[in-house]
């Protein structure tokens, strides 16, 4: 642009060419926004339209009758969340440890804590039919087995699927958000603290204890909720160890089977004996379960920014 | 006047490196109970270095070496079988920067005895109320107590800290920069500060204001390049040094 003319008729042709080839920009990355935008409504205009009308009460708190063509979906907003309380005693606590180990007490070159750090990066990248696989074979037919073996004398008790397996199984899945959301809360927290804390006469365990855990209260807490949230959705980790299709009791014992509402709408699309009868369920069902995600991450949202703003005071 | 003093902490043929990097060559330093000592030199010298040898700070740094000799009331203080975490409670440690933790006024103050297992509240009243009294900031925080730290100004965060080191009742007490980051009237309060509580305590100051050094000191150090060049009264040390480095550093030909 430096060898361009202020001023003239030259300059004015070269202006005028700029312009052109820089304004599509603006509109062509606009209009695709746009379409991005719309396609999501859409998405949204037509569940919440085919879902809305069967949405009542009634829906809520009642059990599917008459061959999934009638009824409620109680059960599976039941076992989703005693499902989801399993999983998060299970991930919070091992994901933290995680965190605070490889941060806190490895040394980082040693072989044991790299080797730990590519796990947590490749179990991020294993795909969801993998675990419930995973988890099939190991907590059912290898844990599962053994401990009927050793305990029960071979009676048939935890071996097979159940709400245990299956949130143990979640939890693999969503082990590396919350170790991730942990490192990355801890990583915000000054050396200047740590220095204050050790200066004072704290050991290791207590400066973390005492003051990196509470301020990493607010990371630690947006990764269980996004756990949470994930795994709340997720159904091919469960489909094999735990989640059914119909059961006419809600689970109680850590041994039984559950239903869930993301197995759930996977079953009334494939296997419903009559499909237009069951369309309005299956669209309700997925609003359910879409709401429910959406105010996991609302909530997710809201906890950080309360947080925050205590802590930046 | 030296007669009346006693050594409260000494250090020998103090040799320090951080890797490579040899940091602190042959230091022998005497400090001596109830004064202010100060550190001076220009960035870089090693006195802050020297300064974290006396509490063990540098332990935590990865590939941090000592050798030679630092003693409190005459006992090594790098044996082997010393106890790191009740050495720190008898040599207290203040920041240049001031870093009050993200919890309450009281709860930072009560930090350190928490974690040396005082659990009874009385106590805990009690000797907060007495650290915050000793740090001139009783008066003005008394009612917020329960309020966050983070919430004080600067120069009240770094009488914080004050208050949170001279909980644990420390014998000595280190102070990095104290004032470095504070406005005037700030540092005037903390100079004060520092004034009263030698009478009870023995004081460490790292500082690069040299007036200041004057002003609160009895006794100063000069460093440079990681050598102790002179050690004295300050009195003679900013009148008559014996050292042309000295002379050249505080008359300001070089800092």
């Amino acid at each position: 642009m430096a060898n361009m003319q202020a001023h003239g008729p030259v300059a004015l042709v070269q202006r005028r060419r700029w312009r052109r080839l820089f304004s599509p920009l603006p509109l062509i990355t606009g209009f695709l926004t746009l379409c991005v935008v719309l396609m999501l409504v859409v998405i949204l205009w037509n569940i919440v339209a085919g879902g809305v009308g069967r949405l009542t009460w009634e829906f809520l708190t009642t059990a599917p009758s008459q061959g999934m063509t009638a009824g409620g979906i109680f059960p599976a907003i039941f076992g989703t969340v005693f499902l989801v309380i399993l999983m998060t005693i299970a991930v919070i606590p091992l994901g933290v440890a995680t965190a605070v180990y490889l941060r806190y007490y490895a040394r980082p070159d040693a072989w044991f804590s790299r080797a730990v750090q590519i796990a947590v990066k490749n179990l991020a990248g294993v795909p969801s039919i993998v675990i419930g696989l995973f988890g099939l074979g190991f907590f059912v037919q290898f844990v599962g087995v053994g401990i009927d073996k050793s305990f029960f004398g071979g009676e048939v008790t935890m071996g097979q699927p159940a709400i245990l397996w299956a949130s143990l199984t979640l939890a693999l899945l969503t082990l590396p958000v919350v170790i991730i959301s942990t490192e990355e809360a801890m990583r915000a927290i000054p050396t200047d603290y740590l220095e204050a804390s050790y200066a004072l006469g704290a050991t290791r365990w207590q400066t973390i204890r005492r003051v990196v855990l509470p301020s990493s209260m607010t990371g630690i807490l947006t990764g269980g909720i996004l756990a949470v949230s994930r795994g709340a959705g997720e159904v091919a980790p469960i489909m094999f160890t735990g989640a059914a299709y119909f059961l006419p009791y809600l689970p109680t014992k850590l041994n039984d089977q559950f239903m869930e509402l993301g197995y759930h709408v996977y079953v009334l699309s494939t296997q419903s004996p009559d499909v237009d009868a069951t369309l309005p369920l299956l669209y309700s069902t997925v609003l359910v379960l879409l709401l429910l995600t959406f105010a996991l991450n609302a909530l997710a949202v809201v906890v950080r920014a309360r947080l925050r703003v205590r802590q930046a005071v | 006047m030296t007669d009346a003093l006693t050594v409260k902490m000494r250090a020998r043929k103090l040799n320090f490196c951080y890797g490579d990097n040899h940091v602190l060559h042959d230091v022998d330093f005497d400090i001596y109970s109830h004064t202010v000592t100060a550190l001076i030199g220009p960035s870089g010298c090693g006195k802050t270095t020297f300064l974290r040898t006396l509490n063990r700070m540098n332990d935590q740094v990865v590939g941090a070496k000592l050798d030679g000799e630092v003693s409190i009331d005459g006992e090594d203080i790098y044996r082997p079988s010393v106890d790191v975490t009740a050495l720190r409670r008898r040599i207290g440690m203040v920041f240049q920067k001031s870093n009050p933790f993200q919890k309450s006024i009281y709860e930072n103050v009560a930090f350190g005895l928490r974690i040396a297992g005082v659990k009874d509240r009385r106590i805990l009243d009690e000797t907060v109320e007495d650290s915050l009294r000793l740090s001139a900031l009783w008066d003005e925080v008394k009612d917020q107590l329960d309020k966050p730290a983070l919430m004080l100004s600067g120069g009240q965060q770094q009488r914080l800290c004050i208050a949170r080191a001279l909980a644990v009742r420390p014998e000595v007490l280190l102070m990095d920069e104290p004032a470095s980051a504070l406005d005037p009237i700030s540092t005037a309060k903390i100079e004060e500060l520092i004034e009263d509580l030698k009478l009870r305590y023995t004081i460490v100051i790292v500082t690069h204001n040299m007036q200041q050094a004057a002003r609160i000191s009895q006794f100063t150090g000069f460093f440079y390049m990681g050598d102790l060049i002179e050690f004295g009264q300050t009195a003679k040390i900013f009148t008559t040094p014996t050292q042309k480095r000295t002379e050249d550093y505080v008359t300001g030909r070089f800092g």
